[in-house]
């Protein structure tokens, strides 16, 4: 079920590079399968710009990070991925989100299958007062009539690549809301996998969490990168240089410099970055 | 401060208590299964109001099959649906003072455009129809509440998982606002069942030797009868008067009772 979902994305870096860098340049700055890319991101919330010009190229079966201070529009910027900041009052979006070459913002595009396409998972846990079974079901039946064992189906394997299913198994007709708060976002997570989606959004999903549940989630993140691709937004500059591939860093909505995790973290090229992950401020 | 507080308090639960003292005692003696089982007899004057009671199960019932889907709808339209915006403004204002609009108001615009205008007559579908508009505020403005309460964390999630709107609205929105609503709900029915001037020129009969057969009848009901029983029959003896009163706070408390249980139960299960 979830294997499959990258297949036939296959577009090669060549196609990506950019003018002026080398051939090995442009392999090092660029994920060489791309799932997603924004070209010239605004986003404004009624009048205040708060994604101002962002290009950024997100590669497939990666884990991208985005960093940044608080405001720093990292957010913002994540759910316009999805189409989420539609369901804001005021907030406006200009430019391009392209998933596998596609623009988002089409007035055609069907943001529903989009959002089946384009997971997320919240920085609150926060799983619907319902039994973990019918949290987990809660997506594929929204699709029609799922069938008992159908459904039994999705609920295990979800929960299995959440690293939840051995925990749960036997109080799946409990309400979630008994479950430990690391416990409770990894349900979110298998409910977000249960939709089979392409790509995981993540907003800070582990700042409501203990160091321990935070591991926990991390470990699965890299697991499940094998299967997805992964855009998390993080406060924890720990976290981003733990889990991810290449690191974009925000400031007052602009990003300022994307790369590999390591550059960034030890040889940025902007001054801004550099003061930021020595913690010098933020 | 406290003792002003706690003084504040008795002084709203005395009159309540007062109230329902005065009328259980006066009532009881009037309660007898003749008394709740029977139609009057001797112009009013003996036997029981059995007629009034069905009449007001038959308005409170036909009134929240008409309040309650068109007052849910249509708090879910304004709080997940529509846009801020001019409309929105005027469709609150409107229902504010829809719900500072006087009751005869009410049973003299459910005389007009009723009972006339769309010529239902004199009965429990006029009846029914006007006493869901007295209601209607209260039910719209209970139901926006209880939905604005629903974290929109819950939205989010739901529309984040491919859900639609409507699929969102019906299956995590609505269920955890249902509490809310039934709150409203019960004020309502409470309201509906003690009001007597929307009914007067609507549905109400002074007197019934037969039970309503159908939405074009005419129907009894208790709190006209105690109006009837109170001004337009000289000799009529108090306790029945009392009686039916009494009959009457027993059933919204018991409708109420009811509901809050059930609201209870339901609170419950969301945890």
């Amino acid at each position: 079920m979830a294997g499959d979902t990258t297949a036939g994305i296959g577009q090669d870096g060549a196609a990506l590079r950019e003018p002026g860098l080398s051939e090995a340049e442009a392999i090092a700055a660029f994920p060489k399968r791309l799932k997603l890319e924004t070209r010239h991101l605004d986003v404004y919330y009624d009048d205040f710009r708060a994604i101002k010009d962002v290009d950024l190229k997100i590669g497939a079966n990666e884990i991208t990070a985005l960093i940044g201070p608080s405001g720093c529009g990292k957010s913002t910027y994540l759910r316009a991925l999805n189409r989420m900041n539609d369901e804001i009052d005021g907030a406006r979006t200009q430019g391009q989100v392209l998933l596998d070459g596609q623009d988002v913002y089409l007035p055609e595009t069907d943001v529903v299958e989009l959002r089946r396409r384009v997971g997320m998972v919240f920085q609150q846990p926060n799983p619907f007062p319902m039994s973990v079974y019918d949290n987990v079901a809660y997506g594929p039946r929204l699709r029609g009539r799922v069938s008992a064992g159908e459904a039994d189906e999705i609920v295990e394997s979800s929960l299995q690549q959440a690293g939840l299913w051995d925990e749960v198994k036997d109080k799946l007709r409990r309400s979630a809301l008994d479950l430990s708060g690391g416990q409770q976002q990894r349900l979110c997570i298998a409910r977000c996998l249960a939709v089979a989606p392409e790509v995981v959004l993540m907003d800070e999903p582990c700042s409501a969490l203990d160091p321990t549940a935070t591991f926990r989630i991390e470990e699965l993140m890299l697991e499940l990168k094998k299967s997805y691709t992964i855009v998390i937004v993080t406060h924890n500059m720990y976290q981003a240089s733990r889990v991810s591939d290449r690191t974009g860093f925000f400031l007052l909505g602009e990003l300022i410099e994307f790369d590999e995790t390591p550059h960034i973290f030890e040889h940025p090229r902007d001054e801004r970055t550099d003061a930021y992950v020595r913690g010098r401020f933020g | 401060m406290f003792l002003l507080l706690r003084l504040c308090t008795v002084a709203i639960v005395v009159p309540v208590l007062v109230v329902v003292y005065f009328v259980f005692i006066g009532g009881l003696p009037a309660i007898s299964w003749e008394f709740l089982t029977q139609g009057p007899r001797n112009g009013m004057l003996e036997g029981g109001i059995m007629p009034a009671i069905v009449g007001t199960v038959y308005l409170v019932a036909g009134t929240m099959v008409i309040a309650v889907p068109l007052g849910v709808l249509a708090a879910v339209y304004l709080s997940e649906y529509a846009r801020r915006g001019p409309l929105v403004r005027l469709i609150r204002l409107a229902i504010t003072n829809l719900a500072g609009v006087p009751s005869v108001v009410y049973g003299l615009f459910g005389l007009g455009l009723f009972v006339l205008l769309l010529n239902f007559g004199q009965s429990l579908l006029a009846g029914c129809c006007t006493l869901a508009l007295l209601v209607l505020p209260m039910v719209i403005t209970a139901s926006e509440e209880a939905l604005r309460t629903v974290p929109d964390g819950i939205r989010h999630t739901s529309l984040a998982l491919g859900a639609t709107r409507w699929q969102t609205v019906r299956r995590v929105v609505l269920p955890n606002a249902l509490p809310g609503i039934i709150t409203g709900v019960i004020l309502s029915v409470g309201r509906c069942a003690g009001e007597t001037a929307p009914i007067l020129f609507t549905c109400a009969a002074f007197y019934m030797p037969h039970l309503p057969g159908g939405i074009h009848d005419q129907v009894m009901a208790l709190p006209y009868h105690v109006y009837a029983l109170a001004t337009q029959v000289p000799g009529a003896p108090p306790r029945l008067k009392w009686g039916t009163a009494l009959v009457l706070l027993a059933f919204v408390m018991a409708v109420n009772g009811v509901a809050i249980a059930w609201r209870a139960r339901l609170r419950r299960r969301r945890r």
